[in-house]
C-alpha cells in the first residue's frame, strides 16, 4: 500500500496499541473506540466496528446521526471541515490511520469518495479523470498514458461508449447521472483501494439510481465500497452489510437481509419499519 | 357593486393590498433612480462646461503660460505611474494574503486578528494614510516625497480593499470543487492552483481593477507623500518620470488650477474632471466588462 511508506507529514495522534487479531486483515476497515466531537457536540459515539474488504456495506440511520461524519473518518477527510477532534483508532487494511507515519495525500489517493451532488470539476471530462493522477504526477503525464487511463476508467463505469466522441467536452454538460459515474471513474485511475459514497444517488432520478447500483456491484470485489444512504430500500438492494446508526452511535452492524428482517436492536426494528427518521 | 365576491374575485381586502404593492413599488423605483440623477447630472454638467476646452492636446500637451492654458500630460502620465506602481505592490500582496486568509486560515485568535485589522485598515480616513505614508515611506524609509512613496501610501490604502474583494472571489468558488480535490489527495497548494484560483480569476481581477479608479481618485494620500505642483514635461513624453522623482497627479493637478492659480480659463478644471471621471469610467467599465465576459464562461 501506497500511504504506508510515505515519511511523517502529521503530528502523531493518541491511538490505542494495536489490536490482535488473526483476521485484522480480512478487515477493509476496522474502527475501535472511535470518538469524534466537533468542538463541543460529540457526533460519534465510541464506535467499534469491522467493515469487511470488498463488500458493499451501507450506513444507514436518520439525519444528523453520524453516518456522513463516519464516512469522512475513513480518508480523514472531516478534518478539512472545521474543529473536528478524534479519538480511537481506525484501520484500514489493518493499517493505523492515524499513525505518524500515515500521509494524508496517500490515504485519500487510496480511498476515494463520492458525493451527494455530483461535482464534476468545471473542466473537460478528460481532464476530469486523469485530475487526479496530475494531482499525484511526479512531473508531466505522458500522453499515452493519459489516454490509456481514461479509457479504462470509463470503460469501467460504462461511460466509454457513450462519451469517447466527446472527451474534451465540458463535465459540467453531462447528465447529472453521466456526472456521478464521471466522479467514479475520477477516483480509478488512482486505483483507490476503498469507496466511500455519501447519498451518492439522492441527486438522480429512478434510472439513474439504478445505473449507479449497478456500478457499485461491478465494482465491489475489487474495491471496499461504504454508502451511506437515506433510501432503506436502496441499501436493501444494494449492500451486503449493513450498519444503523442512531446519535452518534453504532446500533447494529450485521448482514443486510439479516438486518432488515430480523433486526435485533428493537431501535433498528423501529426504525426500519419507518417510526422515526 | 355586486353583493358578494364571486370565485377568485377580488375583495376589498385584495384591492388595499394592490394598492399598497403599487405604492411600495414605485417608491423603491424612485429611490433607484433617484442614484441615476446626480451621476447624469455630474456627467453632464461637466461635458457642458468643459466643451471649449476637451481636445487631443488637451491630453497630450503640458499646462502653459502659468497653468492658464495647455493641457494635463504630465498630471495624467503621473497618475498612471502610481496607480501602476501601487498596483503593482497591492494586488500580489493582497490577492496572497487574501488566499492564506480563504484558504489556510484556521480560526483562532491570530487570525481573527489579521481579519480586524484588514476590516480596521480599510476604514481608515484617506489622510490618515497620507500622514502615515509620510511617517513611514517619505521620512522613516527615506524615500523622500517620491512616486515610490506615494505609490507605497495608495498600496497601503487599497490593500485591505483588494483582500476583501479577493477573499469574496474565492469564497464564491463553490465547495464541492474543493471536495473533489481534497479527496483524490490533493494538497491546498495544488487545490487553489487548479480549481480556486482558475475559478476565481475574474471576480479577482474585477476587484483589483476597481481599486485603480480608487487609487487614481484620491488626493490626499499622494499630496504629503509624492504629489508636486508642477513639472515640465515635454508633450507626449511617456517616460517622463522617475521612481524617485516627485510627479503631478490629476487629482492633484484639479485642486491646483481650481483653487491655487487665480486667472485659470473655467474650462480647464472642468476638462481635467472630465478626463479623471473618464478614466475611472472607462476602468470599472473594462472591470464590469470583464467579469460579465468571464461569467458567461462559467456554467455552474
Amino acid at each position: 500500500m501506497a500511504f504506508l511508506d510515505e515519511p511523517m507529514k502529521n503530528a502523531p495522534r493518541p491511538s490505542s496499541p494495536p489490536a490482535a487479531g488473526s483476521d485484522a486483515m480480512e478487515d477493509g476497515i476496522a474502527t475501535r473506540e472511535l470518538n469524534l466531537w466537533y468542538a463541543k457536540f460529540q457526533a460519534l459515539k465510541s464506535i467499534n466496528t469491522r467493515i469487511k474488504k470488498g463488500v458493499i456495506t451501507s450506513l444507514i440511520g436518520p439525519s444528523g446521526c453520524g453516518k456522513t461524519t463516519l464516512l469522512r473518518c475513513f480518508n480523514r477527510v472531516n478534518e478539512r471541515y472545521g474543529y473536528v477532534t478524534t479519538k480511537g483508532e481506525i484501520k484500514l487494511l489493518g493499517k493505523n490511520i492515524y499513525d505518524p507515519d500515515v500521509s494524508l495525500i496517500e490515504l485519500r489517493r487510496s480511498v476515494g469518495m463520492v458525493f451527494q451532488r455530483p461535482n464534476p470539476l468545471p473542466i473537460s471530462i478528460y481532464e476530469n479523470v486523469i485530475f487526479g493522477l496530475r494531482i499525484h504526477a511526479d512531473g508531466a503525464l505522458r500522453k499515452s498514458d493519459c489516454n490509456d487511463a481514461v479509457e479504462k476508467a470509463l470503460q469501467e463505469v460504462g461511460l466509454w461508449r457513450d462519451l469517447k466522441d466527446r472527451l474534451h467536452d465540458k463535465a459540467i454538460g453531462l447528465q447529472l447521472e453521466q456526472q456521478q459515474k464521471l466522479c467514479i471513474a475520477r477516483l480509478l485511475p488512482l486505483k483507490p483501494k476503498i469507496i466511500l459514497m455519501d447519498e451518492p444517488c439522492s441527486a438522480l432520478d429512478v434510472e439513474g439510481t439504478r445505473a449507479i447500483e449497478e456500478l457499485m456491484f461491478e465494482l465491489k470485489g475489487h474495491y471496499t465500497i461504504v454508502i451511506v444512504t437515506h433510501n432503506m430500500a436502496q441499501a436493501r438492494r444494494a449492500s451486503d452489510e449493513c450498519i444503523f446508526m442512531l446519535m452518534g452511535e453504532l446500533v447494529e452492524h450485521c448482514r443486510t437481509e439479516q438486518l432488515f428482517l430480523a433486526p435485533k436492536n428493537p431501535k433498528t426494528a423501529e426504525y426500519i419499519e419507518g417510526r422515526y427518521g | 357593486m355586486e353583493s358578494g365576491p364571486t370565485l377568485f374575485g377580488e375583495t376589498a381586502l385584495t384591492r388595499r393590498k394592490q394598492r399598497t404593492e403599487a405604492v411600495a413599488k414605485h417608491v423603491f423605483f424612485a429611490m433607484a433612480l433617484a442614484m441615476i440623477i446626480p451621476l447624469a447630472l455630474i456627467i453632464g454638467y461637466l461635458v457642458v462646461k468643459a466643451w471649449p476646452a476637451l481636445s487631443i492636446d488637451f491630453l497630450l500637451d503640458p499646462p502653459l503660460r502659468g497653468m492658464k492654458a495647455g493641457g494635463i500630460w504630465p498630471a495624467l502620465l503621473g497618475t498612471i505611474y502610481l496607480v501602476i506602481v501601487s498596483l503593482a505592490v497591492a494586488a500580489p500582496i493582497g490577492v496572497l494574503a487574501a488566499v492564506y486568509l480563504n484558504e489556510y486560515a484556521k480560526d483562532n485568535w491570530f487570525n481573527r486578528v489579521i481579519n480586524l485589522a484588514v476590516i480596521n485598515l480599510a476604514g481608515v480616513p484617506s489622510i490618515v494614510h497620507a500622514l502615515f505614508g509620510l511617517g513611514a515611506f517619505v521620512l522613516a524609509a527615506k524615500f523622500g516625497k517620491s512616486i515610490i512613496a506615494a505609490s507605497l501610501t495608495l498600496a497601503v490604502m487599497t490593500l485591505p480593499v483588494i483582500i476583501a474583494s479577493t477573499r469574496e472571489a474565492l469564497a464564491a468558488v463553490p465547495r464541492p470543487f474543493r471536495e473533489a480535490c481534497w479527496n483524490v489527495g490533493a494538497t491546498r497548494w495544488q487545490t487553489i492552483q487548479s480549481v480556486v484560483l482558475p475559478n476565481s480569476i475574474s471576480g479577482i481581477l474585477t476587484g483589483i481593477i476597481l481599486q485603480v479608479s480608487r487609487a487614481a481618485g484620491e488626493t490626499a494620500p499622494i499630496m504629503f507623500t509624492g504629489a508636486l505642483f508642477f513639472k515640465a514635461v515635454e508633450r507626449g513624453d511617456l517616460f517622463a518620470y522617475s521612481l524617485t522623482d516627485q510627479c503631478m497627479a490629476l487629482s492633484m493637478h484639479l485642486y491646483v488650477i481650481s483653487t491655487q492659480v487665480p486667472g485659470v480659463p473655467e474650462a480647464l478644471p472642468y476638462a481635467t474632471a472630465v478626463v479623471l471621471l473618464g478614466a475611472v469610467l472607462l476602468v470599472n467599465i473594462t472591470a464590469i466588462s470583464l467579469r460579465i465576459h468571464m461569467r458567461a464562461r462559467k456554467k455552474w
